[in-house]
């Protein structure tokens, strides 16, 4: 065991002797303190989490130009060159009837964040090789799926700085059930 | 009429509720009152037959083992596992045999499983958890590390909150309770309260959510809100007794009392501090129910008050006329399950029946009342009550509260239609 270690618990144990004495109640949490300190700093690449306030983002860009090579190559045999998806894998884009009801919900009329495109697809695709595209490659392909999606143009230029600002249409189609339990 | 029926109908049975339902008082009693019949039956005598010293009472057993199996004759008693995805490996979803098993706790094997991108071989030596974001000083924990703090032990439910979303069709499906529900199991878990080591990170002012994930493929994520991550949520090591299996999230999880299933992220490496939730895809586009305004719930964390027959239930055929017990599990993601009554006759009339062991919140209650079937044709239907008073719906009216497409958060009252040949089969009533 570190001494760190050793020292902390030690530290707790008398801490809690002391506490013990005087009040005779067990104070649980302060036995063990176990944690080794790290700094954020050496999270930044491994911690994969975006925020709809585009916290989290590397640096980086990407457009719908650059990406539609990377959407053939990595992403089209499942998810269909127009992204319709096929038996067993998701729609990328949505579709809605006349009435503009959604019949597919997917990324364009159902996802209330652009964020979570670009955390999903980091973390999570192709699912043969999850965490394998660059973060260029990211921006790129999330920027063609948006733009499949009709939510952006073409050459509009996804940045670290602009992908929350993308206007997702039912960004206000949730109510929040959070703290109604 | 047989001798048997004419026994079961000059019986002093105590009718609780229409349709052959009886009082608890006989799930006592059935015995006793059975044994007359039983010994006027002539069918008996062919059964001496095999009243002789058996093979295996004239030779030594088999040696002992490191870890034990079930025995070969039980090798049905098995999750039932959808056929793979080919495109997306290891994705799916097994479901615990309901009908298969009894008590209220299940079997770590059988436990149900839903993975995105199979089950990834974490070794704890080199795993860690981070807790960061938020908080005063960023902390990594090892397996081992973890493992050194005060643990506790709880028995608690876990459903996918897909379950049961076969019976929002239009039609119903011929299922049996596990192919219908047995995206649900029970347990006891052992482990670390996530709030003593965020007490030890020191949670900042601005923080109001966690944001977990896991180091699977899929790397899974889920929000939960800080107030219930600091009230019961805990870092599960221990399943049943063991450690939690790998497709559990060894080493492991994160586990969500009450909860859909799907936020007890597995192989937990993360939990970020933040002021908001992450609006991961696993809380936007999937486990968000669609209302018929075009909005959509999102965060339906605490499953809905809910009950199962699991005996007799969906192609079991029911062979003798004749006391059967009606039993099943009942649960709540808002409390313990305070009763649960059960109907024959497609819920006309309700009888209570008896609530089996401690019936402790957000735990599996397992309920039993008998029930004499004399042939005719019956729909049984179970309907439980929590302790905050919530009592589990009609499907018609779980169904009226969303669009027609939504699957999720499903706890209609189950169905089981039994026929004049005693085929019990799922049923809309
Ligand atoms: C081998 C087939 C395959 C490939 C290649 C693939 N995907 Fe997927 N994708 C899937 C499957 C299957 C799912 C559903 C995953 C699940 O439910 O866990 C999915 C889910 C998604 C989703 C979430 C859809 C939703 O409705 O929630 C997005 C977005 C996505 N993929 C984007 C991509 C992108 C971008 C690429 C290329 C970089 C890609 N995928 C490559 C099979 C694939």
């Amino acid at each position: 065991m570190p001494l760190r270690k050793c020292a902390k618990i030690i530290k707790g144990s008398m801490a809690l002797l002391i506490l013990s004495a005087l009040t005779g109640v067990f104070a649980a949490d302060d036995i063990v303190q176990l944690g080794q300190p790290v700094s954020e700093a050496d999270l930044r690449d491994w911690d994969l989490i975006i925020m709809p306030d585009g916290s989290g983002l590397p640096e980086g860009a990407g457009s719908a130009v650059q990406g539609s090579a990377v959407y053939e190559q990595q992403c089209a045999s499942c998810h269909g060159a127009s992204g319709k998806g096929m038996p067993g894998v998701p729609a990328l884009v949505g579709e809605n009837n006349s009435a503009g009801e959604p019949v597919v919900r997917a990324v364009g009329n159902y996802w209330p964040s652009a964020t979570t495109l670009f955390d999903y697809v980091r973390r999570a695709m192709p699912p043969t090789a999850p965490k394998s595209l660059s973060t260029e490659q990211v921006y790129q392909v999330v920027a063609y799926v948006l733009f499949l999606n009709d939510i952006i143009g073409e050459e509009h230029e996804l940045t670290h700085n602009n992908l929350s600002t993308v206007d997702m249409p039912n960004r206000n189609g949730f109510v929040d059930r959070s703290q109604m339990q | 009429m047989s001798d048997k029926q004419k026994d079961n109908a000059s019986m002093n049975w105590d009718h609780v509720a229409s349709n052959g339902l009886l009082s608890r008082r006989h799930l006592l009693g059935l015995g006793l009152a059975s044994t007359a019949s039983l010994a006027a039956n002539p069918l008996l005598a062919a059964d001496t037959a095999a009243i002789s010293t058996p093979s295996w009472s004239k030779v030594p057993g088999r040696d002992l083992s490191g870890y034990g199996n079930p025995s070969a004759f039980t090798q049905e008693v098995q999750r039932l596992t959808g056929s793979p995805n080919p495109l997306l490996p290891g994705g799916g979803a097994s479901r615990s045999p309901l009908h298969l098993l009894q008590g209220s706790i299940t079997p770590n094997g059988l436990h149900f499983e839903r993975h995105h991108a199979g089950i990834p071989n974490v070794d704890p030596a080199q795993h860690r958890l981070l807790i960061h974001g938020l908080v005063r000083q960023a902390l990594s924990f090892s397996y081992e590390d973890l493992l050194a703090y005060p643990q506790e032990s709880r028995i608690y439910f876990l459903e996918c909150s897909g379950n049961s979303g076969a019976n929002t069709a239009a039609q119903p499906s011929d299922g049996t309770a596990a192919s219908l529900h047995g995206l649900l199991s029970g347990a006891q878990w052992t482990g670390v309260r996530l709030s003593t080591l965020l007490e030890e990170a020191g949670v900042k002012e601005e923080a109001s959510w966690i944001a977990a994930t896991g180091v699977d493929g899929a790397s899974m994520g889920r929000s939960v809100p800080l107030n219930k991550a600091l009230d019961d949520v805990f870092i599960a090591l221990y399943q049943n007794g063991e450690p939690i299996r790998p497709e559990q999230g060894y080493p492991m999880r994160l586990f969500v009392p009450g909860w859909e299933g799907n936020v007890s992220i597995k192989w937990l490496g993360q939990i970020k501090l933040t002021s908001g939730p992450a609006n991961f895809r696993d809380e936007t586009s999937r486990y968000t129910d669609f209302l018929a305004d075009g909005k959509a719930l999102q965060f339906t964390y605490p499953m809905g008050v809910k009950s199962v027959i699991t005996s007799p239930s969906g192609q079991m055929t029911l062979r003798r006329h004749g006391v059967h017990e009606v039993t099943g599990l009942a649960w709540s993601g808002s409390g313990a399950i305070s009763r649960v009554e059960i109907s024959a006759d497609g819920g006309s009339t309700w009888a209570e029946a008896l609530l089996e062991g401690e019936n402790q919140a957000l735990a599996l209650s397992r309920f039993r009342l008998p029930w004499l079937w004399e042939g005719g044709p019956a729909v049984l239907q179970s309907r439980a009550t929590d302790s905050a008073g919530n009592v589990q719906p009609t499907r018609a009216v779980v169904l009226a509260q969303y669009d027609a497409a939504n699957r999720y958060h499903f706890n209609g009252i189950q169905s089981w239609s039994v026929s004049e040949q005693g085929v019990v089969a799922n049923a809309f009533a």
